[in-house]
């Protein structure tokens, strides 16, 4: 299968898995107890006022029919206006994904670099203490969720040395000059590095609880990769030709064994923009997680689609550049 | 290409948290001198307007809200109206109108004057149900609203004993005509304006919002000049928040957590607030005999439950009306007596060997301690020949089964009423056709129809108190306890509570 047949065909299967996940989030939320109008009822009101609130937002119509006047209205670029903020849904996930495409970079670059010095260190020193040390603390790193890092990060940099902020994703007293909501990216286009090291101080903590599970995920892989590679023919060679076990490593086993890591820090990237909902919700941070629970909360119908389908968007998305990339770098594949 | 030394590695990683820590030290609140006051508030502001959507109707989003605009009467932190944009109200002498007297000198955030035309309009647009506030259903009760000098006059439609009250209660808000309508909705939520204490400075959805002194303020300028309201909606990171110096203010938070901050370097306050904890009894399978009712009643132990699981902040209550309500009549008591409930239990052939069983319902963590609470009730309750099972459920679906009267036969919820009328606790709570209460007995829908329209206000207070006591003798409802609302300030800034559960910036002062 060539790579534009490849390309055209994930793109079929993706429109399908977005359409699919429309039709499940639509149905799920409205068959599910919690209904918005409910929610603001005032003590007192008639059957007369629930039924006006009904029809304000547009929820007295059939299910069947309010997926319909939904999808119209998407295909048109209007996923509707949140019931509690009142504004459009569109406008709103696209303001507050910036910030959690930041956080989950940031969160993918933190854990491939201890990641990686992790998985290093370890093959550079297997067989030793050092090796057994860095396994513990993987299997440390792995069993505890994110969320619980985040309570520690909360209590060592933010309460007994207080060195990062708590929440938020930037100081309220800072003038923001930007044009996008990619402040950290913009901060550094514009050489705006004070603003630079206030967002820093502030994602800091969220993404290094956010980065700790991957980073263990990456350095118990890595290091198995390396394992494997260390005992190929190529780099007993390259050890007879005198190089030292740093260049070995680095130099002729790192590049083969680095492959199966990139593919699943790829898949594993949309599991880190799932764990930004939690994470979001502790540090306070004004991304679209944070968002998200208070739609669900709130029982904010449109605002939960809007959100569910952008996640959907980013998650296929994102499987579908791995799988590309893989092709790409794949000769058998690449070429059918 | 380079080679990463271990000591580059680690002079690299030593500079950024040396700038991050520089960063932020040099951000970070100083507890001596308070210029910029930093409030870490429990919720989220989803929308401005505070007359419409699922907003207007959040008690806890109040204290926002009043920081910015004014309620056409002013609430006292006892609960009491006081004069406020209006500084007198009434009706007239048939009940067919009312007439309201708008303060004079007062100006709109955008400098503009605050004018009669204001609070006419504003009345007038939330009682058009197009404009979909949903207490339309109060505001709709008056109509012809029109100005007469600096007098305020609309007709009434339908008598509402409470009309006033509601001007200081949900929705009861006074909004810039002139600036409205030329903004608009969303000119207006993007930049609101209002004649409250504080102007909104910078607003971050999700994130804060930066509020300036408003030194025209007809109550007199707050004290803090610029107030940072962060929203932060985890109670650890609330705690945290406090407790490292980065916020000065914060509350709702666990009560052991108060106790420590407090106990250390902290101040706290704590103050009953008209937030009450119950659990509702829906008339059906068991709970339409008394005695399982009475049983139910009698079985717990409120002070006990306060003193264990709430570090006794709360007060128990025998009624839906608290001490600062209205119609609270302290001669009402339903005593804790756990060999009169296993008595009534026995007349209708229960014990504890043969327990009369039903489901209750609860939240779990949405309010303090709610589900541990429920399970030392069902602890009092097997003790004496109850078993209950324990649902938990989201508060989401708790709004959606009250409105259903599809309740279990017990379910803990949480009854706000700021305003203190018994109408707002007793009379929603309890009158069978509102969509928030589960009881229908016509009985009780007999003894409270008069009271809506009673105009006679000492009769119609001394009616609710009857309602209130026949709820007691026959069980209807088991009230819990009067919640206490915690407060953790750093030192230099005092804080007043308010009654009412709304944190008020205007409130604090230095000290």
């Amino acid at each position: 299968m060539t790579l534009i047949r490849r390309i055209l065909l994930r793109l079929l299967t993706t429109a399908i898995t977005l359409f699919g996940v429309a039709v499940i989030v639509f149905f799920v939320i409205r068959v599910v107890p919690g209904n918005p109008v409910a929610m603001m009822l005032p003590p007192g009101a008639t059957d007369d006022d629930i039924a006006r609130l009904k029809a304000l937002y547009g929820l007295d119509k059939t299910i069947p029919e309010q997926f319909l006047i939904w999808l119209g209205g998407v295909l048109h670029g209007d996923f509707g206006t949140s019931i509690t903020t009142r504004q459009p849904v569109l406008s709103l996930v696209l303001s507050r994904l910036p910030a959690t495409i930041e956080l989950s970079i940031m969160a993918l670059v933190i854990a491939m670099i201890i990641g990686g010095a992790l998985a290093l260190t370890g093959t550079r020193k297997r067989g030793t203490k050092v090796e057994g040390t860095i396994d513990v603390t993987n299997g440390v790193a792995l069993s505890v969720p994110d969320f619980l890092w985040g309570l520690v990060l909360i209590l060592l940099f933010g309460v007994l040395w207080p060195i990062f902020h708590i929440s938020g994703r930037i100081s309220p007293s800072i003038d923001l000059p930007f044009s996008t909501n990619f402040y950290l990216f913009e901060s550094v286009l514009r050489l705006r590095f004070d603003i630079w090291a206030d967002l820093v101080s502030h994602m800091f903590m969220p993404s290094l609880a956010l980065a700790i599970p991957l980073a263990a995920i990456i350095a118990q892989l890595l290091k198995q990769s390396l394992k494997e590679t260390m005992h190929l023919d190529y780099v007993t060679l390259a050890r007879t030709k005198g190089y030292d076990e740093n260049h070995v490593i680095t130099r002729e086993a790192l590049p083969n064994a680095v492959l199966p890591t990139l593919t699943l820090i790829g898949v594993q990237f949309t599991f880190l923009i799932g764990g930004t909902v939690i994470i979001e919700r502790l540090f306070s941070y004004e991304g679209l997680g944070n968002m998200a629970i208070d739609a669900v909360i709130n029982r904010d119908l449109p605002l939960i689609q809007g959100i569910v389908i952008l996640f959907a968007l980013i998650f296929t998305a994102v499987n579908l550049v791995v799988d590309l990339t893989y092709a790409a770098l794949n000769p058998r594949l690449r070429n059918g | 290409m380079t080679k990463l030394s271990r000591r580059g590695l680690l002079k690299a990683s030593a500079a950024t948290v040396t700038f991050a820590a520089t960063g932020s030290f040099a951000s970070m609140v100083a507890a001596q001198e308070i210029d910029e006051l930093i409030v870490a508030y429990n919720v989220n502001l989803p929308s401005w307007d505070p007359t419409v959507g699922a907003s207007a109707v959040n008690p806890t989003i109040q204290g926002l809200y009043q920081s910015v605009f004014d309620q056409y009467i002013l609430q006292k932190p006892d609960l009491k109206p006081a004069p406020g944009l209006l500084t007198d109200w009434g009706w007239n002498e048939d009940y067919s109108q009312v007439w309201m007297d708008v303060r004079e000198g007062v100006t709109w955030h955008d400098g503009s004057p605050f004018t009669a035309e204001d609070v006419a309009w504003s009345l007038a647009r939330v009682a058009d149900p197009a404009t979909g506030s949903p207490i339309q259903f109060v505001w709709g009760t008056l109509e012809n609203h029109r100005v007469e000098g600096n007098r305020v006059i609309a007709d009434v439609k339908q008598f509402d004993p409470t009309i006033f009250k509601w001007m200081y209660f949900l929705t009861g808000y006074v909004l810039p005509k002139a600036y409205y309508e030329k903004v608009g909705p969303d000119g207006f939520e993007a930049a609101p304006i209002g004649t409250g204490p504080y102007m909104v400075e910078k607003y971050e959805r999700n994130a804060y919002v930066r509020l300036k002194a408003n030194e025209n303020y007809w109550g007199g300028a707050p004290e803090f000049k610029t107030v940072t309201i962060k929203f932060v909606t985890d109670a650890a990171a609330r705690v945290a928040e406090v407790e490292s110096g980065n916020s000065h203010v914060t509350l709702e938070i666990p009560y052991e957590e108060f106790d420590r901050l407090k106990a250390g370097k902290l101040n706290g306050v704590t103050a009953p607030i008209s937030d009450i904890g119950m659990i509702f009894f829906n008339d059906i399978d068991v709970m339409t005999d008394p005695n399982v009712r009475k049983a139910a009643v009698m079985a717990v132990d409120k002070q006990a439950i306060v003193d264990r699981l709430l570090s006794g902040y709360g007060v128990p209550i025998d009624t839906l009306e608290t001490p600062e309500y209205d119609a609270y009549d302290p001669t009402i008591k339903t005593p804790y007596d756990p060999e009169g409930a296993k008595a009534l239990l026995a007349k209708s052939g229960y014990s504890t060997d043969n327990p009369v069983k039903f489901t209750i319902q609860t939240t779990r963590g949405f309010k303090p301690k709610d589900y541990e609470m429920v399970q030392a009730i069902v602890g009092l309750w097997r003790r004496v020949g109850i078993e209950a099972t324990i649902e938990v459920y989201e508060i989401a679906k708790h709004y959606e089964l009250r409105a259903a009267d599809q309740l279990a036969p017990a379910a803990f919820y949480n009854w706000g009423n700021s305003v203190g009328d018994p109408t707002t606790s007793t009379g929603f709570a309890m009158y069978g056709p509102s969509p928030h209460s589960v009881w229908d007995g016509q009985d009780l829908i007999d003894m409270i129809n008069p009271l809506w329209g009673e105009k006679d206000e000492a009769k119609r207070i001394d009616g609710w108190k009857k309602v209130d006591r026949y709820i007691a003798e026959n069980a209807l409802v088991l009230p819990l306890l009067q919640y206490e609302q915690p407060i953790v300030f750093a030192s230099g800034v005092k804080v007043t509570p308010h009654a009412s559960g709304a944190l008020l910036p205007a409130l604090m002062t230095r000290g």
